[in-house]
């Protein structure tokens, strides 16, 4: 009896020890503010239909961020946006934003 | 080899005085740091502006793209939560989760669907280990020629001790169907345009049993910060973090391939050994990124230092062995002509960063380049060259930093 209490205690220890080693969970509801991006493409008049359109889902900075690329390159981004990502672009309104898009950062 | 390693040429700009003038002089209303993006643009904004975060490299405000300051890799061997690099893909991110009421759904091909609360999932099995986490396209801005895309340097990576269940215990609660062929993973975050692609991603069925993948609940012994995927997080050891689904509460046993176009379409590398091949190649076959490449870089030292011509010096950094452990580092500091074995730090487990150190001596007065090569416990070398394919994955040349010797 002495002996099944003693394996008993020590069972008890060897399984308690790792769980004292566990991170024991609180979770805390969390509850915080996004910052929101103020910043709009330069350029007056030829910046409008790239700022009209492309900022509802993402900031400018990702574009603003981009190598010089061509204009093969830039068009398949648009184009891009529109077909896979559903941004709902007039075709008008692609050309207007490839051709910002080439004219301030293009490359041959 | 890959000639403008990220950190090492930056010319940070960020506290005490010196920063303040240089940043009034420069008319900046806020501290940048140059990442060394050849061609540019350069310069990018650090803030504090995030919640939960320390200060960070902004690469896109909305929906975040938050990239690590290198020096933080010199400071131990974890990436603190609040230096941890942040990637989402929609803007529509909940800015509030109650603990009491969220729930992970387990359904599709199981015997039984299940509604996991937090309480639930921290009744599993504990489970605890460190790994890297890194984007697939870390380090792009060095890629040459430049490719579209988010213009990381080389800090959208960290590495992390993750707490939390087998993803196996919770598939075997639900009990898994035969004829299951992979499982999908969906977080709370959703497109602002309705019938965009919600972002999902897919695992096979017995890499979703393997015992390693993991559901966290805790990272480096807390809750996870809201944009490194409060309350949950899908830990797949070993691969790149696209994977690693954030604010996880769907998972879905499928009977087929997945085929949408997280998928199907999108993080897809060229079926070519690391991925690469030359800029113009078309007509490759494609595959979906999966593991991850060995890589090393130098943490302590940075483009241009000045070190004693003939005098011992110090080298550290960190190195990972992608999806296995490292077996060794390797220092040259003669342009790769020889190469001598840095002293590798503590294991904290294959998946993770492994610090080293090393010293190295530069006799000759003038320029000369160090570079930092690992392998990997599977025998795989970094290349020499730096990787190239049209996504700007899975970069992980040897990494190269030009010094003088003075």
């Amino acid at each position: 009896m002495l002996v099944k209490l003693m394996i008993a205690s020590l069972l008890t220890c060897f399984c308690v020890t790792p769980a004292i080693s566990q991170t024991v969970m609180n979770f805390r509801s969390v509850k915080v503010e996004l910052p929101t991006e103020e910043r709009m493409f330069p350029g007056g008049d030829k910046a409008a239909a790239i700022n009209g359109n492309c900022l509802a889902c993402h900031s400018a900075s990702m574009v603003l961020n981009q190598p010089p690329l061509t204009r093969a390159v830039w068009s398949a981004e648009v184009h891009k946006m529109v077909s896979a990502y559903k941004a709902p672009v007039s075709p008008q309104d692609v050309d207007a934003i490839i051709a910002y898009l080439v004219q301030t950062n293009g490359k041959p | 080899m890959v000639t403008t390693q990220g950190g090492l040429r930056r010319r940070t700009v960020l506290g005490g005085v010196g920063a303040a003038c240089l940043a009034s002089s420069l008319g900046q209303a806020e501290p940048t740091v140059m990442l060394p993006l050849g061609g540019g643009p350069e310069a990018r904004r650090l803030t504090t502006a995030f919640p939960e975060k320390g200060s960070m490299i902004l690469q896109r405000m909305r929906p975040p793209l938050l990239e690590t300051p290198f020096e933080v890799f010199d400071q131990g061997v974890f990436t603190p939560n609040d230096r941890f690099f942040v990637r989402w893909h929609w803007s529509v991110i909940p800015e509030s989760v109650d603990a009491g009421a969220f729930r992970l759904s387990v359904r599709g091909q199981v015997n039984k669907a299940l509604s996991l609360s937090l309480h639930d999932m921290a009744a599993f099995s504990q489970v605890e280990l460190a790994a890297v986490n890194q984007c697939s396209g870390n380090s792009r801005g060095l890629f040459m020629p430049r490719v579209p895309g988010a213009q990381w340097g080389n800090g959208a990576m960290g590495n992390a001790r993750w707490t939390g269940v087998r993803l196996r215990d919770v598939l075997d609660r639900a009990g898994v169907k035969a004829g299951a062929v992979q499982v999908r993973f969906n977080g709370m975050d959703a497109p602002v345009v309705p019938d965009a692609p919600d972002f999902m991603k897919s695992l096979g069925i017995d890499h979703a049993r393997d015992g390693e993948v993991m559901i966290a609940y805790a990272m480096n012994g807390t809750q996870l910060p809201l944009l490194n995927g409060f309350p949950l997080r899908l830990i797949v050891p070993g691969w790149y973090s696209t994977y690693w689904v954030k604010m996880l509460n769907d998972i879905e046993v499928l009977d087929r391939v997945d085929d949408q176009y997280w998928m199907k379409t999108a993080y897809r590398i060229p079926d070519t050994p690391n991925g690469r091949v030359k800029p113009g190649d078309t007509g490759f076959k494609t595959v979906p990124i999966s593991k991850m490449n060995p890589r090393s870089f130098i943490t302590n030292l940075t483009s241009g230092q000045r070190i004693a011509a003939g005098a011992p010096a110090a080298v550290r950094g960190i190195a990972f062995g992608g999806d296995c452990g490292v077996a060794r580092v390797d220092i040259s500091a003669d342009t790769g002509k020889t190469w001598h074995a840095a002293v590798l730090g503590g294991d904290e487990g294959k998946f993770g960063f492994r610090r080293w150190n090393a010293t190295i001596s530069v006799s000759a007065k003038g320029s000369e380049t160090v570079m930092v090569r690992c392998t990997n416990t599977a025998g795989v070398v970094q290349p020499p060259e730096a990787n190239w394919n049209p996504a700007g994955f899975m970069q992980n040349g040897i990494e190269s930093l030009p010094l003088i010797a003075t």
